[in-house]
């Protein structure tokens, strides 16, 4: 990334950026399922204690089984992603430690608990406690689940919008000013919403997915059909929950991130009306500007607006990238002086806190070389975009089917629609993973949005540790999830306990 | 609330959570334990259930250990684990294979087989606790490293604050032979600690005489390796800290944190007392399995002792070795006074989750687990 910095630091960079995107991918395989199947298997629970139908416990018993093996290796994945900020991120780590490390431990003490605690209730309390009690258990596995999905998409948001924090140069990190302002910001319910709707889709098509291979081989008719029913209802509940804060995030990256947007776009040169690409050389007029400012004739810079400057609809401008590296060079030389004067010279700190003050919002840029640093891989951006809203849409369409086919009670009969839903499977895991590298490499280079790149965050190692451990846990999560994959489908070949459903 | 009350407070949660993670150990220490105790495979299935049912206890305080230490004292984060980075990534490995293990050793289709997953646990059992004490034990033996704020304005170096002064990267703490001590220590005391555990969990006739007996095969070299570390403990040089933040090696320090602290030391004597009686109970009181309680009480206390001893009093409880001014104390490594603040807000829910963690455990543990369960059971690893 910078030419000033020797090979090493690069590949240290990328071997780090590189381990921290596999445990992300990987633990992003798991949790979606997690989230979604908790409510499938708690509402499938609460139709057994309000029908007393003993029908619904072996469904829902059936679905934990699922839960529990999926649970444990997302469980696995996650802790790695924690002691990662430390051990491959840990400049990052002091630099916004006092922010970012207060949702984590919030996470901890108030969701990992809650889910540890019911988990073991729902599993092992079938014979040990009331009705009711188990059932609140199942519930609070799931609201454990997605607290913590809160927690750590606060993290996330703050990431990609920092808010309520100061730079203090005496102790040379951000310190939190505003709780509220991290914890309840706009752009982390946006993410909240998205992802755990996201995760309802899949727990939902998940549940439809391998119901239908039970049709197929026509066995537990009742229990899939009904499985079905409540995987569709999860499902399209979810579907619309994504599309509309897929929305809204358009519109904040456009407000927060607006170079994320234009490589998603591939938009080289924005302007008012700006048109929404479908594929390279296929495009609708000024839909860009309606959907990223909810007015078609609204103003969408593009990469090379956003690198030369441009001017905002409200008359501000947004100051060439090279411009805002000379400003962050200057933050830090100020920086750099003030550490030097603060315990010798009051009034020489003093005035270097002023310089630095006036320049401290491009402080991240000072570690960048040159304009180029601050665009993302454009064709990775693109094409994920593309692949998660296309995917998104065909899995609306497979769920509208299925609940059209499953109120005229036709969907064993339809062997199409059937294949078509164990097909959705892949689908929507390829749409959550492309919704997470838009995410994620479109705000590269930034760790915190322009107030930190990667290469400022990163941990003091040899590239070979990171090697090392990056394919140490290459081997270690593929090994386990092709254990997990075994174990579900020798699961599902089995069905449920008991007769047949 | 001072500032200066919130790092006391908070150090004191750190040590609390320390603590307890200490003695959820017992996991650990009753599957290093899986095929010594378990002669057969329904034994073996006895203990990976009992511990299976608790195993995601020890695993989120391990977590939020680490998510406390991150929120009130991200220095210590961001210098420990990206410096001593291969004990942490082992430590983490190994809890990793553990987490997976309970669902997948007994499973169909597991790839590995069953016993290949057993053996994680085992690995689990026996690495974590010792990487764990011996991780612990560089907050009085030290670490080298070096600090340097300034650093952040670097743009022609690494602009990297916490820079480690040890190409080994966390394991030339293995050339010091207290971690050694303090790690065997642990592992000793967890696998103890287990043994209590399972002979408190399980209902089993066959399993129980051999449990009373291992318990002492444990203890023995527990109670060597503590009273070890402990005599090196209060003979050593420890890392003061004075007014202005200036660290100076003071001999007898740790000594002199215990005297100086009485209620410090109160608490200590009796977490050890607690051990030791825990120890003895099952030995003279043949039919009694309540020893757990007074061993897994007095391991979070004497724990907490041992942590505040570490970072009260003027003490530098993450040493350097290579610059003893980039030493971290509890005031210079903490988060903004803010901060920790709304975090000991956040806090007070603490005693809520731990009521419901108790209530739910006995909900779960009413009636002993034993081999008609495991055979009527659906559920189970």
């Amino acid at each position: 990334m910078l030419s000033i910095l020797s090979v090493d630091t690069t590949a240290l960079i990328d071997w780090s950026r590189a381990q921290f995107a596999l445990t992300a991918m990987y633990h992003w395989l798991f949790v979606p399922l997690t989230l979604g199947l908790a409510v499938v298997m708690a509402v499938m629970e609460t139709m057994y204690v309000v029908k007393k139908d003993e029908f619904w416990k072996r469904t829902a018993k059936f679905w934990m089984k699922i839960f529990g093996i999926n649970f444990a290796i997302g469980v696995a994945t996650g802790i790695i992603l924690e002691f990662e900020f430390g051990t491959n991120w840990s400049n990052y780590s002091w630099f916004v430690g006092d922010i970012f490390g207060a949702p984590l431990a919030i996470e901890g003490i108030l969701a990992f608990f809650m889910e540890a605690t019911f988990i073991a209730v729902m599993f092992f309390g079938w014979n040990k406690v009331g009705k009711k009690f188990h059932l609140a258990s199942t519930w609070l596995t799931g609201i454990g689940a997605t607290l913590s999905a809160w927690w750590i998409l606060v993290a996330n948001s703050w990431m990609q919008h920092p808010v309520g924090m100061e730079f203090n140069p005496a102790t040379a990190r951000n310190e939190m000013m505003d709780f509220f302002a991290v914890a309840f910001q706009g752009m982390a319910v946006t993410k909240f919403f998205h992802s755990v709707l996201s995760g309802w889709m899949t727990g939902g098509i998940v549940v439809i997915g391998i119901s239908c291979w039970y049709l197929l081989r026509k066995r537990e008719t009742r229990f899939a059909l009904k499985s079905i029913k409540v995987g569709a209802i999860v499902t399209i509940i979810g579907t619309f929950g994504v599309m509309a804060t897929g929305d809204r995030s358009g519109v904040e990256a456009a407000k927060y991130q607006p170079m994320k947007l234009a490589a998603a776009e591939g938009l080289e040169h924005g302007g008012n009306g700006a048109p929404f690409s479908i594929v390279p050389g296929v495009e609708v007029p000024k839909v860009l500007s309606f959907l990223a400012t909810h007015d078609f004739d609204g103003y969408v810079p593009g990469i090379e607006d956003i690198k030369n400057g441009y001017t905002k609809p409200d008359g501000t401008t947004e100051l060439p990238v090279a411009e805002k590296i000379t400003k962050g060079k200057e933050a830090l030389a100020a920086f750099k002086e003030y550490r030097q004067m603060m315990k010798t010279d009051t009034a020489a700190a003093a005035a270097a806190k002023a310089k630095l003050d006036a320049n401290v919002k491009y402080f991240g840029y000072g570690y960048l070389d040159t304009p180029e640093d601050v665009v993302p891989p454009i064709g990775i951006v693109y094409w994920s975009f593309r692949l998660m809203v296309g995917l998104g849409g065909i899995l609306l369409l497979i769920v509208a089917l299925f609940i059209w086919y499953g109120k005229k009670n036709t969907i064993e009969k339809k062997r199409w629609l059937l294949h078509l839903g164990l097909w959705s499977i892949p689908m929507v895991y390829i749409a959550g993973q492309a919704g997470w590298i838009v995410a994620e490499v479109g705000r590269q280079p930034w760790a915190i949005q322009d107030l930190l790149p990667l290469n400022a965050g990163v941990s003091s190692l040899s590239v070979s540790s990171v090697v090392i451990t990056f394919f140490l846990f290459l081997i270690l999560f593929t090994v386990m999830l092709a254990v997990e994959l075994r174990i579900l489908c020798n699961a599902i070949r089995k069905g449920p306990e008991g007769e047949e459903l | 609330m001072t500032y200066s009350f919130l790092q006391h407070y908070w150090w004191f949660l750190i040590a609390l959570l320390g603590g307890l993670l200490v003695f959820l150990l017992f996991v650990q220490g009753a599957n290093s334990l899986v095929f010594r105790m378990g002669r057969d495979e329904s034994e073996r299935e006895l203990i990976i259930n009992s511990t299976g049912r608790k195993w995601e206890f020890t695993f989120t305080t391990l977590v939020t250990f680490g998510g406390a230490f991150f929120a009130s004292f991200p220095l210590f984060y961001s210098t420990s684990f990206g410096g001593a980075y291969w004990v942490w990534m082992l430590i983490l490995v190994s809890f990793v294979l553990q987490a997976v293990s309970y669902e997948y050793q007994a499973k169909k289709g597991n790839v590995l087989g069953k016993q290949t997953f057993r053996w994680f646990l085992v690995f689990n059992g026996v690495f974590g606790p010792f990487l764990l004490g011996a991780a612990v034990a560089t907050f009085f033996t030290g670490s080298a490293f070096t600090v340097d704020h300034a650093a952040m304005g670097e743009t022609q170096l690494s602009p990297v604050v916490s820079q480690w002064a040890s190409p080994w990267h966390g394991l030339e703490a293995l050339a010091n032979p207290w971690n050694w001590v303090l790690g065997f220590a642990v592992l000793f005391l967890a696998r103890m600690n287990g043994t209590m555990y399972m002979l408190n969990n399980i209902n089993d006739d066959a399993l129980r005489p051999r449990l009373r007996r291992q318990i002492l095969v444990d203890a023995v070299p527990f109670l060597l390796f503590f009273l070890a570390f402990v005599g090196y403990l209060l003979t050593a040089d420890g890392f003061a800290v004075d007014e202005q933040g200036a660290v100076t090696l003071v001999s007898g320090k740790y000594l002199l944190n215990f005297l100086d602290m009485p209620l410090v030391l109160v608490v200590f004597l009796v977490g050890v007392v607690l051990v030791l009686s825990g120890i003895t109970i099952p030995l003279r009181w043949k039919e009694s399995r309540k020893g757990i309680w007074f061993t897994g009480t007095g391991t979070v206390l004497a724990v907490l002792a041992l942590f505040l001893v570490a970072g009260y009093n003027g003490t530098s409880y993450y040493p350097s070795t290579a610059d003893l001014q980039s030493s971290l104390t509890i005031e210079n490594s903490c988060s903004s006074e803010f901060t920790l603040y709304t975090m000991a807000i956040v806090s007070l829910l603490i005693p809520f989750v731990l009521a419901y963690i108790f209530y739910c455990w006995r909900a779960i543990d009413k009636k002993e687990l034993d081999k008609e369960e495991l055979a009527t059971e659906e559920h189970k690893y």
